[in-house]
């Protein structure tokens, strides 16, 4: 195909340099300069999609960010796959393969079209609410055809290929868009040495200067702004960021930035390089320059593919060098959009009228068309336009001065491209995002920033201040300002000149009048992208939604990926109407994060794959690997599951680690367990206040079980503490608890008892622990040390002693898990694995067995020894769980959780508490979390007594474990409760002690 | 994303260093003993969650791990100024007592 | 057995073994910086050394307790840093981490005595403890080091707000780490062991669009 509408000079584009692409697999050329919308154009492709709702065809009709249409699917492999990717944003490079993501099976031909064509009736505002809702179970069948039928795009079914990055930037003054206001911000401010990023979402910096025809301290715009750019880029403390969106403004100046690196050059980033990026930016100040957008007018088949905005053809003219079309009608409020048929004349195309809603308009532009000869129709607009794919004429009529009526006869005119501006809005997104509300302005014909906390400042069109040497002057002065309240000191400067240019009022017109009623005329598009029509919006003030919030969400008005840029004045101006109030008096609605749609792959940045989040590991990590264990994750640690041999099942397994332990000797890496140091005169008392049991005559060289609550008395953690020193402790916390212990210890120091002193130090890194288990840990350590009494005289239970272990310096705790003789010898990490592996040796002898977290909870639960977390949960308290024996209520101070367990919940009969379960067939297993009940045959929903909180196959008894919480378990032992299961089965189990092994806990004291 | 000034570091930091640890100045009953259910009850479970001026405690857990309290607006999310424990705000609402 | 000392009733015990033989490992071992040492060419910008098997110590106490501090100056030389501040010599570097924290390296083998001439030199109530095995200190230095860095940490590191010898404990990735400035395009970070694998392969990936070299 040839490019039809490309011009033959012109633009900022490459004419020598042609790029080709494809097109819902079509083989097009464009050049070097274009964005995908503007070579779409030059090679005449009119419909780009379907409509969402009913498939109505649509083209191109902006150049820029508030584009509601042209939204396509990119990527030349499966893994590139992008969806929702804006035409008028994305530059053409060499090999882009495009599709149109909606229209099935084709835009051009499309299944659904026939819903548009049938009219409104069928699908007002809540159609799918009012139809598919109801019966529920249909929603599925609907949803997919509808989905299939109307659907943006689709995500890649691969892995995505490229690497997205996140940089934390520091920034004295963020300037938002590089157009007229925002390079005259920059410049002023540039000299002060001071950080400023100037961030601009085009790939080209300049804005509306760069297809703008005025001229600048005696300069052609566009390359003003080139110089400018030249001179910026020369500050080191200039950060230049093209391609750039500012997208989301948040609390306290952070702003984000999403930078497109590489979409502009192929389909996936080069080996290395970063796709996108995203900057999460903390300015001192910010000045938003970030413009306006030019709103179309809504009136009859205003989405017929050649209908566009009137600066979108003045665009792709005089940037692109693309004339769309032939025959022009232009239907505009205002004076600025004379521009667009000028341009069009000048590119040597036919003007057929320039029509003006304005009774008597006398500015400089309509002079200057009259003077060219052009024919301008006043005090008329086009209250429909005709066709099918394509705009091919237009109806003309006479309108009242308010705009609300038809009053002239009908006139018909021939054109193929229709271009309407009622005005422009200013982009007062950003604002928006830190909650200020927007105001309008009568003036401006628009909301514009309202009051905000930020330190935020606004130059040019964002105000309302549309005139370009309004924006030079503005950005200029807020430049200063920002960088003078940013803390520098800079000389004034002024603003670059410009010639004023006179222009007259331009008309509060939206929503054009037809002959016909709103609901009975053609359909009359406010909000493109979700298909809302002037007359859904009427019919849902109608209906009663009178707040705007709620005709947004009625009507679905807003909601696009465009989130109604060129659409929500229209739509509050129409309501407005509708329920006889003011704009103002309607309000309008908030726009939110993000201002254009961002990739994950940014958001995410390096969070991905292994960097997701980290992974911790002890410092015997590798050796576990090595032998092929399998890893639990515990909080973000890794720790060794279960060490399964070939051909082994995790029970086979668990049976081999288990048994070993019991019968001779087994090793578990216990470095993941919290470690806080604790030094000063009033540790022990501290101790005495955290814990519920007593601390103060534990002596130097013993260790103690420590119960740790609430206030509200609940458990909360547990853990062995040793006494190394009348003023030093060290206490051990559960895994996953460490931080939040440590958070606890602090918390109550720094804020209840500031003037107890006691230091808190995190140790967990510092030390590594193995754990040797079983009836031959005596003998392996033996081997090992010379300088530690290992004798059951000189070595106690529960105490702790240092000296010499495998050669290296050792603290070690003879305290137990598993009810076996243990003894736990800690080193210094650095050489956590040399010891590790010299106690392997040692054990080989005694086939010390490593076991992993599975084996040490069937151990423990062997023993009854709770897990907090697993048997607890936060609702049950010591005495709940059979602990009252760590809970010494006579402690002179009120420990925390004492009085938190005698509310009257608390001490309530009929609680729940932790007993054990025996099940009457003995290799049958409870599964954990399954609820008892007393009588299983009783009607769904039962009376539930409890869960079962740990439940095992315990080989060293050949049966199976479990405990749980019963109502009153306590004093129901020996009574039977039973556990229906989802499968049918019930498992019959009898109420027991929670300790199976050893209850005298003569094993462990040996 | 706030940016919040540490009181102990003298300088502002990112609200990722931060860990909000509810109302402040909600001191624990010296005689806990001797509280009644509903005085007990009211210290752990009631909160004020006003609209406006709110007085936060805060901890710079990835920092000097200092905690303390935050005068924030709820509706703005201003924040008005940061204090050591034992410190008084100088921003209160009319009926506040702290 | 235990060997009290009276003053901070506390047990003392050096955890370096005599026997010299014993493999010691760094938090960093499972990374092999000595293979990766040898990949890539030496010119690359960004240079990576790990100070391995520095002798680490926290010391608590108060900043304005004049037993502290003068503590502090009998037996290192120098005076206690303030607020965000560091202090060098002859191999021993004093940060400040909080108020009431500080955290000095050594070299490897003199942890111990510096710990019981500590304890032994401040009669007032303060804490010290030996974390040696629980971290490491990576430095990183040479064009593009801070940019690479603002990729790990949101702290604002630009040279106005963080000049040489400013030290800020902050997030590294999204685990934590000990940040101070040693030149102008040079910085020291210290890591937690049982995160260092997470925050090399964080170093490494941010390193991505740099190259980088590891010094041993």
């Amino acid at each position: 195909m040839t490019q039809k509408n490309r011009l033959a000079s012109g633009g900022r584009i490459d004419h020598q340099r042609p790029l080709n692409f494809t097109y819902n697999g079509k083989a097009l050329t464009g050049f070097h300069g274009d964005t995908v919308a503007s070579a779409l154009l030059a090679n005449g492709v009119d419909i780009v999609g379907r409509s969402f709702k009913y498939s109505r065809p649509r083209g191109i009709m902006a150049a820029g960010a508030e584009e509601p249409n042209a939204l396509l699917q990119l990527g030349a492999t499966e893994a590139t796959q992008t969806p929702n990717v804006r035409a008028t944003q994305q530059d053409l490079f060499e090999g882009l393969v495009a599709s149109s993501t909606n229209g099935w099976p084709s835009p051009e031909n499309d299944a659904m079209g026939f819903v548009g064509k049938v009219g409104a009736r069928f699908m007002p505002p809540g159609f799918y609410y009012k139809t598919f809702m109801f019966p529920q179970s249909m929603w599925g069948t609907y949803e997919k055809f509808i989905r299939k039928a109307a659907g943006f795009g689709r995500s890649s079914l691969e892995s995505d290929v490229d690497v997205y990055d996140n940089i934390n930037q520091h920034a004295d003054v963020l300037i938002v868009g590089a157009g007229p206001a925002g390079l005259s911000a920059a410049l002023a401010a540039a000299k002060s040495g001071a950080r400023i990023i100037l961030a601009d979402e085009q790939s080209e910096m300049g804005g509306s200067l760069l297809d703008s025809p005025a001229l600048i301290d005696g300069q052609p715009a566009d390359e003003w702004a080139v110089s400018a750019i030249e001179e910026l880029s020369s500050f080191d403390n200039v950060m230049l960021l093209s391609r750039s969106t500012v997208n989301g403004y948040h609390d306290h100046n952070f702003l984000t930035i999403h930078e497109r690196c590489t979409d502009h050059v192929s389909d996936c980033a080069v080996n290395g390089q970063i796709r996108q990026r995203m900057h999460r930016v903390r300015a001192k100040w910010v000045v938003l320059a970030t413009g306006s957008h030019e709103r179309p007018l809504v009136f009859g088949n205003n989405d017929i593919p050649g209908v566009m905005l009137a600066s979108a053809v003045s665009t792709y003219i005089r940037r692109y060098a693309v004339a769309p079309g032939n025959k022009l009608v232009l239907m505009t409020t205002n004076d600025n959009a004379y521009q667009a048929a000028f341009d069009w004349a000048d590119a040597g195309h036919e003007v057929v009228a320039i029509v003006d809603t304005r009774a008597n308009p006398s500015g400089a532009c309509v002079e200057a068309a009259k003077s060219r000869g052009l024919k301008v129709i006043i005090g008329s607009a086009v209250i429909e336009a005709k066709g099918d794919k394509r705009v091919n004429g237009v109806l003309i009529a006479g309108i009242d001065e308010v705009g609300e009526k038809v009053t002239g006869s009908v006139e018909p005119y021939d054109c193929d491209i229709l271009a309407s501006s009622g005005g422009w809005s200013p982009a007062i997104h950003l604002s928006c995002h830190t909650g200020s509300r927007p105001v309008w302005s009568d003036e401006v014909i628009g909301f514009v920033p309202g009051e905000t906390v930020q330190k935020q400042l606004s130059a040019g069109a964002i105000n309302g201040s549309f005139s370009l040497e309004s924006c030079l002057k503005e950005g200029t002065e807020q430049g200063l300002i920002a960088i003078r309240n940013a803390g520098f000191d800079i000389e004034d400067r002024s603003a670059p000149k410009t010639a004023p240019v006179n222009e007259d009022r331009a008309m509060a017109l939206f929503h054009i009048p037809h002959t016909k009623s709103t609901s009975r005329g053609p359909k009359q598009f406010v909000d493109f992208q979700n298909d809302v029509t002037a007359s859904a919006i009427e019919l849902a003030t109608r209906e009663g939604f009178e707040s705007i919030e709620h005709v947004k969400r009625y009507t679905a008005m807003g909601f696009g990926t465009d989130q109604g840029k060129t659409g929500n004045i229209n739509g509050m101006a129409i309501a407005a109407k509708s329920l006889n109030k003011s704009i103002p008096e309607t309000g309008t609605t908030i726009f939110r994060p993000n201002y254009t749609p961002v990739t994950f792959g940014a958001i995410t940045g390096r969070n991905v794959g292994e960097l997701f989040d980290p992974e911790r590991y002890t410092a015997i990590h590798r050796w576990h690997v090595e032998q092929g264990a399998l890893f639990e994750d515990v909080g973000q640690w890794k720790r060794p599951w279960y060490y399964p041999k070939a051909g082994e099942s995790i029970q086979d397994t668990l049976n081999r680690e288990c048994t070993a332990t019991r019968e001779s000797v087994g090793i578990l890496d216990a470095s993941t367990l919290g470690k806080i140091d604790i030094q000063g005169k009033d540790a022990r008392e501290f101790l005495g206040r955290v814990y519920t049991n007593a601390w103060a005559k534990l002596a130097i060289g013993k260790c103690r079980y420590g119960l740790m609550c609430g206030e509200d008395g609940m458990v909360f953690d547990d853990g062995v503490t040793a006494c190394l020193g009348e003023n030093h402790f060290l206490m051990t916390t559960t895994t996953g608890g460490a931080a939040r212990v440590l958070s606890w210890l602090e918390i109550y120091h720094q804020t209840e008892w500031p003037e107890m002193e006691v230091y808190f130090n995190s140790v967990t890194d510092h030390w590594s622990t193995a754990t040797i288990s079983g009836p031959n840990a005596r003998k392996v350590l033996a081997k090992l040390t010379d300088d530690i009494e290992l004798d059951a005289e000189s070595f106690k239970f529960m105490d702790w002693h240092t000296g010499t272990v495998a050669g290296v310096p050792a603290r070690v705790f003879r305290i137990s898990f598993t009810g076996e003789l243990s003894y736990e010898i800690n080193v210094s990490a650095n050489y956590g694995l040399a010891v590790w592996e010299k106690i392997m040796e040692a054990g080989s002898e005694f086939n010390i067995t490593p076991y992993g977290t599975e084996s040490m909870h069937v151990l423990r639960a062997e023993k009854g020894f709770i897990i907090v977390g697993q048997d607890t949960d936060g609702s049950v308290h010591p005495h709940d769980i059979n602990h009252g024996w760590a809970v010494v209520d006579s402690k002179p101070f009120s420990f925390i959780g004492k009085r938190g367990m005698k509310r009257a919940d608390c001490v309530r009969p009929n609680r729940k508490q932790l007993v054990g379960l025996k099940t009457k067939v003995p290799d049958a297993v409870i599964p954990e979390g399954a609820q008892a009940v007393n009588d299983f045959e009783q009607p769904v929903p039962m009376d539930m007594l409890g869960h079962v909180t740990s439940s095992y196959y315990s080989a060293n008894l050949g049966r199976s474990i479990a405990m749980g919480m019963i109502k009153s378990g306590l004093s129901r032992i020996g009574e039977t409760v039973y556990y229906p299961l989802a499968d049918g089965r019930v498992i019959e189990a009898e109420i027991c002690s929670p300790v199976f092994y050893d209850p005298k806990g003569e094993r462990q004291r040996v | 994303m706030f940016y919040i000034y540490c009181p102990y570091c003298e300088e502002h930091r990112e609200e990722e260093e931060f860990h909000a640890s509810g109302e402040a100045h909600i001191p624990r009953p010296s005689d806990p003993d001797n509280c009644t259910d509903a005085e007990w009850g009211e210290y752990l479970f009631f909160r004020t969650n006003p609209r406006g001026l709110h007085h936060e405690l805060w901890v710079h857990g990835i920092g000097c791990r200092k905690f303390f309290n935050i005068t924030r607006d709820t509706v703005s999310y201003e924040i008005k100024e940061t204090y050591k424990i034992g410190a008084k705000p100088q921003f209160t609402h009319a009926e506040e007592k702290v | 057995m235990f060997d009290v000392n009276k003053s901070m009733q506390t047990v003392q015990m050096n955890l370096i073994p005599n026997d010299v033989s014993v493999r010691a490992e760094t938090p960093l071992h499972h990374v092999d910086l000595a293979t990766i040492a040898t990949q890539g060419a030496q010119d690359r910008n960004i240079k990576i050394q790990e100070l391995a098997l520095l002798d680490h110590l926290v010391l608590r106490g108060h900043a304005d307790n004049a037993a502290l501090t003068t503590g502090i100056q009998s037996v290192m030389g120098v005076s206690l840093p303030i607020n965000l501040q560091s202090v060098e010599k002859e191999g021993q570097v004093i940060r400040w981490i909080s108020p009431d924290e500080w955290l000095i390296t050594t070299p490897h083998g003199t942890g111990f005595a510096l710990e019981q001439q500590l304890r032994n030199a401040i009669s007032t109530h303060c804490a010290v403890v030996n974390v040696s095995g629980g971290q490491t200190v990576i430095t990183v230095e040479g064009a593009g080091t801070e940019e690479m860095l603002r990729k790990c940490t949101p702290y604002d590191i630009h040279i106005s707000n963080m000049p040489v010898g400013k030290v800020v404990t902050s997030l590294f990735g999204k685990a934590q780490a000990v940040i101070r400035r040693t030149g102008e395009q040079q910085f020291e970070v210290v890591i937690r062991r049982s995160f260092s694998d997470y925050c090399w392969l964080w170093l490494q990936d941010s390193c991505r669009e740099f190259g980088f070299t590891v010094k041993l």
